[in-house]
């Protein structure tokens, strides 16, 4: 029988060259798992991991890059105040929706005016939109004590229908000859958030994530809220002597999560989506808790872990065109990755013992 | 501006790259789908269609595809790095793709693009759709048939003017064999969603529907008539493993003909863009064979029915027909004109219920 114990001091330089170990491990399975499928693994790893970024369509992969991993990186950055403080918001991929609903829909009403405070009055009634869709888990939370895991989740549904409901009604496009989906925001001049260097992808979602990840640093490590949170992941008890109010802290950190989700959403239909549509989310949410994890809940390393999932997204399309492997195999791939991640992590941390027969 | 000069140079970069190897390279051919293709219905079908070009011209053609695109800005990466890649002709196989594949076309003007139930087009991108209507003639004929409540369901996707086509088409044609036929009309909201489609047929079981006609892909709803009583249809797909019954027949999406001519064009340079509506004439849509269960003279008129539409003696929107409102839409013999039916927002006289919106 195998049984794990906690080491007493996990080697530092383990800890910090894990993520990469993990990479590695990927690497070598997933090349496994396409010799399987009966494809070169070499030609398939080097597509995902280096073709996007030195290929010979670099010049449009690596900006895609940053269009990609922006929302990523933006919403997992939200996540990781909460996963920090053991409150647990997995319904980001809802406070998106919300956030683009509320920000399209203020925009939506000014149409087809040209003024130059549309675009920043949308972005902010999508960050509203986000937050106040995350305070329905946070004052059920606190008032009532339900479950924020189960609220937050089951209101991605909600919000999902009221897309639906979006699409098809209110916010459809008059000129769309009954078809769903609203006018489409990349032809409205004024709110149509372009990349703003042509050829870098960088729309104002890409500056806001990087900014985001300065501030979210400075916020975790030099401010006394990002101490608080710290000390309340650590021990509840502590975090009560050291003064946090822990209904404060569960609407400080929904909030926050909701508002980063909601601010991600309306970027990205007024940028590369360009439209509400029945579809528009795309598991954003959900992904970007693999992201926040992946990068160990610190701002720099979701910044990396952000990058490093968008490569394997537009990687693995390459690979499902160039190679023929179909896209399960790519989700696969994907999941490896978390896998080995959480699986380098409990051996760095705990030692495996062999459990030899006690006798009394 | 300088990035679509970007672009371009990495096109004709790109473009360089394979032109100068043989001129008999084969012509790459992407596809772009919303679904996986083991999804048994819309997807497969198109890949199905696929598969056939490569059969039709071998060597000669080379074909693509990426599965599971969500739609929007993931689409338009997607098109963008079939192009650059020296694909020089790509499908985009679902409603959501239209502006992606504008945008992108823009961008590649020697690359054609062909796009799946949309109505925008440009010179170098054409819009395809099939003309399932006329295979809702057949099934509402052979359910106003078979019930014997009286009362025909149909599982709707989403209002949209393809889907109310089809509600219409059905009604009115189990109406004219069965004047005491009643419809009841479910939106289940989803294209495929085995879950929802099994408990919309639950549903309308329970209000004492005894044929379920479905306008969502999976075979859900067959599998719970087999298990519940009751008859149904394929969708999308023959789905004949559900034959005798519940499966009475079926509407089968065929695109191979439509993609083997258009890679032909492509490569003889005879490609335009065109706005093509096909039917049962031209064999975009097929009909599944009639089960043994449907009665014989029943099964010969919808057989006369299917050859009608196929010669284009019988239009299934022949008047005279009125609106739900009972304002008159058709006159006694007059033929809707494909305006009204590309844009049909409105029930015909019988049915029950409003068009959600």
């Amino acid at each position: 029988m195998l049984r794990l114990e906690r080491r007493i001091e996990p080697s530092r330089k383990m800890v910090s060259i894990t993520p990469l170990l993990a990479v590695v491990l990927t690497m070598l399975a997933g090349g496994l798992l396409f010799a399987l499928l009966g494809k070169n693994p070499v030609e398939a790893i080097r597509i995902i991991f280096w073709d996007p970024l030195f290929g010979q369509t670099a010049f449009y992969t690596r900006p895609q890059l940053l269009v990609k991993a922006a929302p990523l990186i933006l919403i997992a950055l939200g996540l990781s105040f909460g996963f920090r403080a053991n409150i647990f918001n997995i319904g980001a991929e809802g406070q998106y929706i919300m956030g683009a609903i509320f920000g399209g829909g203020v925009g939506l009403a000014f149409y087809p005016s040209e003024s130059i405070f549309i675009f920043p009055l949308m972005i902010l009634c999508g960050a509203l939109g986000g937050i106040l869709w995350a305070m329905i888990p946070a004052i059920l939370k606190t008032r009532f004590n339900t479950n924020e895991i189960l609220v937050s989740l089951m209101l991605v549904y909600v919000a999902e229908n009221l897309l639906a409901a979006m699409s098809l009604g209110l916010l459809r496009n008059p000129e769309g000859r009954g078809f769903p989906g609203s006018r489409n925001f990349q032809e409205w001049d004024s709110v149509f958030n372009a990349e703003i260097w042509t050829g870098t992808g960088a729309h104002y979602g890409v500056l806001t994530a990087f900014a985001a990840v300065v501030l979210c640093y400075v916020v975790l490590t030099r401010h006394l809220f990002g101490f608080h949170i710290q000390v309340s992941g650590q021990s509840a008890r502590a975090a009560k002597f050291a003064g946090v109010s822990p209904n404060w802290l569960v609407v400080a950190c929904l909030g926050i999560a909701g508002g980063f989700a909601g601010l991600a959403g309306v970027f990205e239909l007024t940028g590369p989506a360009g439209q509400i549509s029945i579809d528009f989310n795309v598991g954003y949410g959900f992904t970007a808790i693999i992201v926040a994890f992946l990068g160990r809940l610190h701002p720099v390393g979701i910044m990396l872990a952000g990058l490093l999932m968008a490569l394997t997204y537009i990687g693995g399309e390459l690979a499902q065109f160039q190679l023929g492997v179909p896209a399960a195999s790519i989700q696969v791939f994907q999941g490896m990755l978390l896998f080995f991640l959480l699986a380098v992590d409990i051996l760095v941390n705990f030692k495996i013992r062999l459990k030899t027969r006690e006798t009394a | 501006m300088k990035l679509m000069k970007t672009i371009l140079a990495g096109a004709a970069l790109a473009v360089g790259f394979s032109g100068a190897a043989l001129a008999d390279d084969p012509v790459k051919v992407g596809f772009v789908y919303v679904g996986p293709v083991g999804d048994g219905g819309w997807t497969y079908y198109h890949d199905l269609g696929r598969i056939a070009v490569e059969e039709a011209y071998g060597d000669k053609v080379e074909t693509t595809f990426v599965e599971s695109v969500p739609e929007g800005a993931d689409a338009e990466r997607v098109m963008t790095q079939m192009a650059l890649s020296g694909h020089k002709l790509i499908f985009t196989t679902s409603f959501g793709y239209m502006d992606p594949t504008i945008n992108v076309a823009k961008k590649f003007p020697n690359v054609k693009f062909e796009h799946a139930t949309g109505y925008k087009t440009a010179p170098n991108v054409s819009t395809y759709s099939a003309r399932f209507y006329e295979g809702r003639a057949i099934t509402g004929t052979i359910a106003g048939h078979m019930t014997k409540t009286n009362k025909i369901g149909y599982i709707a996707s989403f209002p949209i003017p393809e889907v109310i086509r089809g509600i219409n088409s059905s009604f009115l044609h189990a109406k004219r064999v069965n004047p005491d036929v009643e419809m009841k009309v479910i939106w289940a909201y989803t294209w495929f969603d085995p879950g929802k489609e099994a408990d919309a047929t639950s549903a309308l079981l329970d209000q004492g529907v005894d044929v379920i006609l479905a306008h969502t892909d999976s075979t859900a709803p067959l599998a719970k008539l087999a298990e519940a009583g009751g008859y149904g249809f394929g969708q999308a797909a023959d789905m004949i493993q559900y034959a005798p019954a519940p499966r009475l027949s079926s509407i089968i999406d065929d695109w191979a003909p439509y993609y083997i001519a258009r890679v032909g064009a492509v490569m003889d340079g005879s490609w335009e863009s065109v706005s093509t509506w096909h039917g049962i004439p031209e064999g975009m849509v097929a009909i599944g064979e009639f089960s043994e269960v449907i009665p014989e003279d029943v099964r010969n008129q919808v057989q006369e029915m299917k050859d009608g539409i196929a010669a284009g003696t019988y239009h299934p929107f022949t008047g005279p027909i009125n609106k739900q409102d009972g304002s008159a839409w058709l006159a006694d013999g007059e033929i809707a004109d494909d305006g009204t039916l590309a844009g049909m927002n409105f029930y015909i006289e019988g049915i029950v219920g409003d068009i959600p919106n």
